[in-house]
C-alpha cells in the first residue's frame, strides 16, 4: 500500500517569533526553518510501515514557496521515497490545502494519509480532519498508535480524559501525536541518497484549486506580557505571599 | 444571528466546557441552540436547557452518537449546521475531532481557539504556540469555530429552554469504537481547577508525584505534567499541559521542576499567579512567575505540603 505523508515547513520549534512592528504577521526573517515536528513523526511513521512490510511507497508533499523543498529532502533522507511540491506563494489555509491534498489523494490513491495534528505556526488542527471529510475516509486523530489489520488501521488516539481506540476502514486519515515514536536522524549516506530522489513540482492552477480564502487576518499583536514577579526566600515566605498579598489559598 | 452550540458531554454529564462556549455564543450575540448529541443523554439535555443564553435543546440520541465518532458526528453536525449562522464547540480533543469535518463538509473554513469575540465575524485567536495573537475576520455564510474555554467564564443556570428530540441518524459506517482507557482521579480535572500543580522532568519518576499529590489535596488542586513528564511515563498523556497538551488557567498554578519551555508557557501563562519552584536560578519559568522560589523541590514540596 502507498502511504502519502503532507508535510509543512515552518519555524524551528526552538525559535520564539516576535510580531513585526506594524503589527501585519510575525517576523520569520532569518530564522531557522524545519519540518513541523508533528509532520516529521508521520514521515516516521510511514517509513516504518515500510520498513515493516505493511506500506510499499512513502509519497511526501508539501504546499509553499521552492524553499519547502528542503523539508522534502529531509523526509526522503528520512526514508520516504519521492516528493511532490504544489507551489505556492500564497498562506493557504487549512480548507484550501486540504482541498488541494484530496487532488493529490485522487491522483495517488493512497491507502493511508499519514499528517501531523497540528503545525507549530499555525495552530489550526485541522488538515487531516478536512481532508479526510472531502474524501469520504475515516479518521484517528491525535494517534499514538497506529496498527495495520487487514483492511482497517486500529488508531489509538490521545484524549483529554485519556486515551480511546477506534478501527477505521481503508482508505483512512491519521493524525499524529508526539508520543507515536521517535523520529531518527537521518544518516549522511542517506543525506546523499536523498538527492537523487524525485520531486515532481505542480500548482494550485494545474490542479484546478482556487486558494483564495474566506479568512482574512486584520492584524497580529503580541500578547500581554506578565509583568515581572519577585523571587522568595523560603517556603514560609511563599505560603505567605500566597495568603496575604495574592490571596490565593 | 442563530448560534449552534455542540455540547461537550460523556453521555453521564454535561461538561463545564459546554458553559464557556455558551459564554462565547453569548458574546456573539443572537438565538442560542444546544446540540446534545450521544446515547441516553437525557440527563445532559435538560441540564442544558439551563444554561443561561440558551433557548433550545436538541437532542440526537442514537447509538451512532454515543463514542462521539468524528464521521457521523460531522455528518450530522452538517446537516445542522447550515441553517445557522455560527457553529460552536470547545476547543477539546472532541471538538477539535469532529468540527473541522463538519466544515468541509460545509465548504467553510474554521476559526480554531478563539480567545476573545470582537464583532459576530471577527475574533482573535493565538498562533505560534501563544507567541502572537490575531484577528481574524471570516466571510463564510456559516462561521465554525472552536473556543478555547480557559479565556471565557461560565455562563449560570437561569434557562428553561425548550427540549426537542430530533432523529437524525448520520451513521458513516466507515469507523467504530474498540475500547478506551480513561484515566479515573477524584482530583478536579484540569479545565476547571481553580489551583493547579504541575511536575516536570525534575520530578525524576511517576512515584514522586505523590508528593504533589498531597499538596494538591490540600489546596483542592488538580495535577498536571509537563510533556518531559509525560513522555518519561511519569504520568499519563491527559495531565499534559501546553501548546498541544491542555490550556489551562487557573488562579494558582505551580511549576514544580520545569523549566519553562515556550511549548509548556502557552498551556499555561494566562493563569492569574505562577509560582515556580526550582532549583535552577538561570530557569526560564522564572521569568514569567509571580513568585518564585529557588530550592530543591525534594525539600520545598514535603515543607510546603507540611505547612499548609
Ligand atoms: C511540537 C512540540 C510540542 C510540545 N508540546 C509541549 C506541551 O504541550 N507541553 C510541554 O510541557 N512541553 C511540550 N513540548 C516539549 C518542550 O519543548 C520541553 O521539552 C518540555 O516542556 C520540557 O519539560 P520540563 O520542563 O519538565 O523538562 P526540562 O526542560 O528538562 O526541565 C526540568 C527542570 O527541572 C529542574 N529540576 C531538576 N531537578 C530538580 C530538583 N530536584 N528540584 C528543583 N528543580 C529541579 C531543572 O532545573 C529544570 O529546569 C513540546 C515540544 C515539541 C517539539
Ligand atoms: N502547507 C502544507 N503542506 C503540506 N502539508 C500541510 C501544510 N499545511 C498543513 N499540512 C498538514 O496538515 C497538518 C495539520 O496542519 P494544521 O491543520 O494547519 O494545523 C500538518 O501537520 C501537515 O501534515
Amino acid at each position: 500500500m502507498k502511504i502519502l505523508v503532507p508535510i509543512k515547513r515552518v519555524v524551528d520549534y526552538n525559535v520564539k517569533v516576535r510580531v513585526k512592528s506594524d503589527n501585519t504577521d510575525v517576523d520569520l526573517s532569518n530564522l531557522k526553518m524545519s519540518i513541523n515536528p508533528f509532520c516529521e513523526i508521520a514521515v516516521e511513521e510511514a517509513v516504518r510501515l515500510k520498513e515493516a512490510g505493511i506500506a510499499s511507497e512513502v509519497i511526501v508533499v508539501s504546499i509553499g514557496e521552492k524553499a519547502c523543498q528542503e523539508q522534502i529532502r529531509t523526509a526522503l533522507a528520512l526514508g520516504a521515497d519521492r516528493g511532490i511540491q504544489i507551489e505556492t506563494s500564497e498562506k493557504v489555509q487549512p480548507l484550501t490545502v486540504a482541498k488541494l491534498l484530496h487532488k493529490v489523494v485522487e491522483q495517488e490513491q493512497p491507502q493511508i494519509v499519514l499528517l501531523g495534528k497540528q503545525t507549530i505556526d499555525g495552530d489550526n488542527n485541522q488538515t487531516g480532519q478536512m481532508l479526510a471529510a472531502l474524501a469520504g475516509m475515516p479518521q484517528g486523530t491525535f494517534a499514538s498508535e497506529v496498527k495495520v489489520d487487514g483492511d482497517k488501521v486500529h488508531v489509538t488516539r490521545e484524549v483529554d480524559g485519556g486515551l480511546v481506540t477506534v478501527a477505521l476502514s481503508l482508505p483512512a486519515v491519521v493524525t499524529t501525536d508526539l508520543r507515536l515514536n521517535e523520529p531518527r536522524y537521518a544518516s549522511l549516506p542517506n543525506i546523499m541518497k536523498a538527492k537523487r530522489k524525485p520531486i515532481v513540482v505542480t500548482t494550485p492552477e494545474e490542479l484546478g484549486v482556487d486558494v483564495s480564502s474566506n479568512i482574512e487576518v486584520l492584524k497580529v499583536e503580541s500578547p500581554a506580557s506578565r509583568s515581572a514577579g519577585i523571587m522568595v526566600a523560603s517556603v514560609d515566605e511563599l505560603i505567605d505571599k500566597l495568603r496575604n498579598e495574592a490571596k490565593v489559598i | 444571528m442563530n448560534i449552534l452550540v455542540i455540547a461537550e458531554h460523556d453521555n453521564v454529564s454535561l461538561k463545564a466546557d459546554t458553559h464557556k462556549v455558551v459564554a462565547a455564543a453569548t458574546a456573539i450575540g443572537g438565538d442560542i441552540t444546544v446540540l446534545v448529541a450521544g446515547l441516553n443523554v437525557g440527563d445532559v439535555a435538560q441540564h442544558a436547557a439551563k444554561l443561561t443564553g440558551v433557548t433550545k435543546v436538541l437532542v440526537a440520541d442514537n447509538a451512532c452518537y454515543e463514542h462521539h465518532l468524528a464521521e457521523n458526528l460531522g455528518l450530522l453536525v452538517a446537516d445542522l449546521g447550515k441553517d445557522y449562522s455560527h457553529i460552536l464547540a470547545s476547543a477539546s480533543t472532541t471538538g477539535k475531532n469532529f468540527l473541522p469535518r463538519t466544515a468541509a463538509l460545509l465548504d467553510v473554513g474554521q476559526i480554531s481557539d478563539i480567545i476573545s469575540v470582537i464583532a459576530s465575524d471577527t475574533f482573535t485567536r493565538p498562533f505560534y504556540a501563544g507567541n502572537a495573537i490575531a484577528t481574524v475576520k471570516s466571510k463564510d455564510s456559516v462561521k465554525v469555530i472552536t473556543v478555547r474555554t480557559s479565556a471565557f467564564d461560565n455562563v449560570e443556570e437561569t434557562a428553561t429552554a425548550d427540549v426537542v428530540a430530533i432523529d437524525n441518524a448520520h451513521d458513516a459506517g466507515i469507523s467504530s469504537y474498540v475500547s478506551s482507557e480513561l484515566t479515573k482521579s477524584e482530583r478536579p480535572e484540569l479545565g476547571s481547577a481553580r489551583i493547579i500543580i504541575s511536575g516536570g522532568r525534575g520530578m525524576q519518576n511517576g512515584d514522586n508525584f505523590k508528593m504533589l499529590e498531597e499538596v494538591a489535596d490540600k489546596l483542592g488542586a488538580g495535577v498536571g505534567a509537563s510533556r518531559a513528564a509525560v513522555d518519561a511515563g511519569f504520568v499519563s498523556n491527559d495531565m499534559q499541559v501546553g501548546q498541544t497538551g491542555k490550556i489551562v488557567a487557573p488562579e494558582l498554578y505551580i511549576a514544580v521542576g520545569i523549566s519553562g519551555a515556550i511549548q509548556h508557557l502557552a498551556g499555561m501563562k494566562d493563569s492569574k499567579v505562577i509560582v515556580a519552584i526550582n532549583k535552577d536560578p538561570e530557569a526560564p519559568i522564572f521569568q514569567i512567575a509571580d513568585y518564585g522560589l529557588e530550592a530543591d523541590l525534594f525539600d520545598a514540596i514535603p515543607e510546603l505540603s507540611s505547612k499548609l
